[in-house]
């Protein structure tokens, strides 16, 4: 918003004018090609008929109360599916961030006192599990969600591995994505931090684990919060994928739905109105947790820049 | 992992067209992102709705659905997206000009899905230039275009280009979606039907498409974290 006002001068009476005329010319375009290209061939196939909306809005509709619990009902099941994703994840994530940088920090340590032997044993174990960390990290963050949801629905039968529900399948699937970027947001924000406090914590004799756990992890977790937020809007919208390996949340719902009342367009119309309506919801919060914690910062002179989450939220 | 080498030639095609679907898809993003973007930031209150209410919808729109609609809701405005047959472009991709409108139906859909991320991403490499540059640019007296043309977006496009790397490498692993959408033998696609229709065994197929998804998004990241390495020490 402060670009809007600080890139254009105040407006003057002519600017004022050229304003308006520009408005009413835009207004006016846009009616016409919501009316020619869109209203029109749709009321043209009887889209707006009440034969195809009645079931979802008038609730005197034979099917409407019957409809609705199945719409619930799909949506349930995508919430019941994208909580356990979040959680799982949440829990791997901090797990295997906290593993990276503390294998860091093991790769920087000098074994005084210790047997060569053993030294060279335990240095060259932290470079390997660091290296297959690392190619953990790249893999899964670089494969499409969809392949790894795929992967995991017919990799696990064909090891033997019968998990019975589908929903499990979609779980794994979309826990072992968002494991890798949940990890990747909070060791960013723990890498982010000033060096200061982990020097702090090594002065007054806290080891490098209690230092992760007492004073890097909960800083990382404010200072990512709005990222891991947005990170449950992807989540969320990732869990629609369910519906590709038959997983009976809100999109099979509705393909099921439209072959028995014939309203796609309608029927798309409303899912996609509540999942903007609840992702809506979510991004609101997450700016406002950002603004909150701007607002606590405020004493510090240069508060740590949080840009790392721009370019992880894009990554839908 | 014989699976794969006999099947290699599937592989090669299937990456091609994939990266033939990123390809026009990147460039539908970029320009609808573009547009969007100069909307968003134009002083003309109801292009600023169009721009803000789209980007509210496809930023919170599972890319499925966005799918969905490009597969039935085009038909049903009596669209085949013919439009995106541009000669000569089509002789290039061949895939652009068939009949079977799903490739074309793709593009639209990872392009409209994308669209809102670029918008976003240029819009806030537009904020993240400090408003005392656009400031001092009027007050020695530049003009509004000269303003952005010289200042604001030399600026803008160095803070956005990072973000906009990230948007592009989620479309690509976006893309994976369009093998499921009707479009017949990308790598998505060919891999599934290999392992559904011929039988070949699942893990080393599946391996097969991963390495092929890889090969597009970890040598880009590789070179984003270069970028952003870089520009951090310029700072």
């Amino acid at each position: 918003m402060s670009q809007q006002t600080t890139l254009y001068d105040a407006p003057g009476p002519r600017a004022k004018r050229i304003t308006l005329i520009s408005s009413v010319i835009a207004v006016a375009v846009i009616l016409a090609v919501a009316y020619f290209l869109v209203y029109g061939p749709l009321d043209e196939r009887g889209e707006f008929a009440m034969e195809k909306w009645g079931p979802l809005i008038d609730p005197s509709n034979e099917n409407f109360t019957l409809l609705w619990q199945r719409i619930w009902q799909g949506f349930k099941a995508t919430l019941i599916g994208a909580a356990l994703a979040v959680v799982g994840s949440l829990f791997f994530g901090t797990l295997l961030a906290v593993a990276r940088v503390q294998l860091k920090a093991l790769g920087r340590r000098r074994y005084i006192g210790v047997n060569p032997g053993l030294a060279a044993v335990l240095r060259v174990l932290t470079r390997g599990l660091d290296w297959l960390s690392r190619i953990f990290v790249e893999v899964f963050r670089g494969l499409p969600v969809v392949i790894t949801i795929v992967f995991v629905w017919l990799g696990l039968p064909a090891l033997g591995v019968d998990l019975g529900n589908l929903l499990w399948y979609l779980v794994i699937g979309l826990i072992l994505y968002n494991t890798v970027v949940i990890a990747e947001i909070l060791r960013s924000g723990m890498e982010g931090l000033p060096a200061g406090q982990r020097e702090a914590a090594d002065a007054i004799g806290l080891s490098s684990g209690q230092t992760i756990r007492m004073i890097l992890l909960p800083q990382a977790f404010r200072i990512m919060l709005p990222a891991l937020i947005s990170q449950l809007v992807v989540v969320l919208k990732d869990t629609s994928l369910g519906f590709i390996i038959g997983y009976e949340e809100i999109l099979r719902v509705t393909t099921q739905v439209v072959q028995i009342l014939d309203n796609q367009i309608q029927m798309y119309v409303v899912v996609g109105a509540i999942y903007i309506l609840i992702n809506y919801g979510l991004s609101k919060l997450a700016s406002y947790a950002q603004k909150r914690l701007a607002r606590g910062r405020k004493t510090r002179a240069l508060p740590v820049e949080a840009e790392a989450p721009a370019a992880v939220a894009a990554d839908a | 992992m014989s699976a794969v080498l006999d099947n290699f030639d599937v592989f090669v095609s299937g990456f091609w067209l994939t990266l033939q679907l990123c390809l026009l898809s990147a460039i539908g993003a970029l320009l609808v992102g573009t547009v969007m973007a100069i909307f968003r930031i134009s002083p003309v209150p109801p292009l600023r709705a169009v721009g803000t209410s789209y980007v509210t919808v496809f930023r919170n729109i599972p890319l499925t659905i966005v799918f969905f609609f490009a597969a039935f809701g085009l038909p049903a405005l009596g669209s085949n997206a013919n439009f995106l047959r541009i000669p000569g472009l089509d002789q290039l991709f061949t895939r652009l000009g068939i009949d079977l409108p799903y490739f074309r139906f793709a593009i639209i859909a990872l392009s409209l899905y994308t669209g809102a991320f670029v918008c976003e991403a240029l819009r806030s490499g537009i904020n993240a230039v400090p408003a005392g540059q656009a400031e001092a640019a009027r007050a020695i007296g530049l003009t509004f275009t000269q303003n952005l043309r010289y200042v604001v977006l030399p600026q803008a496009w160095k803070a956005a280009i990072v973000p906009l790397g990230s948007v592009i490498i989620a479309m690509i692993k976006n893309s994976a979606l369009a093998g499921f959408f009707g479009v017949i033998g990308d790598l998505s696609n060919s891999g599934y039907s290999l392992i559904t229709v011929q039988g070949e065994p699942t893990i080393p197929i599946m391996i097969g498409i991963s390495v092929g998804f890889l090969i597009m998004t970890v040598p880009l990241g590789i070179l984003l974290d270069r970028v952003e390495k870089r520009r951090a020490v310029a700072r």
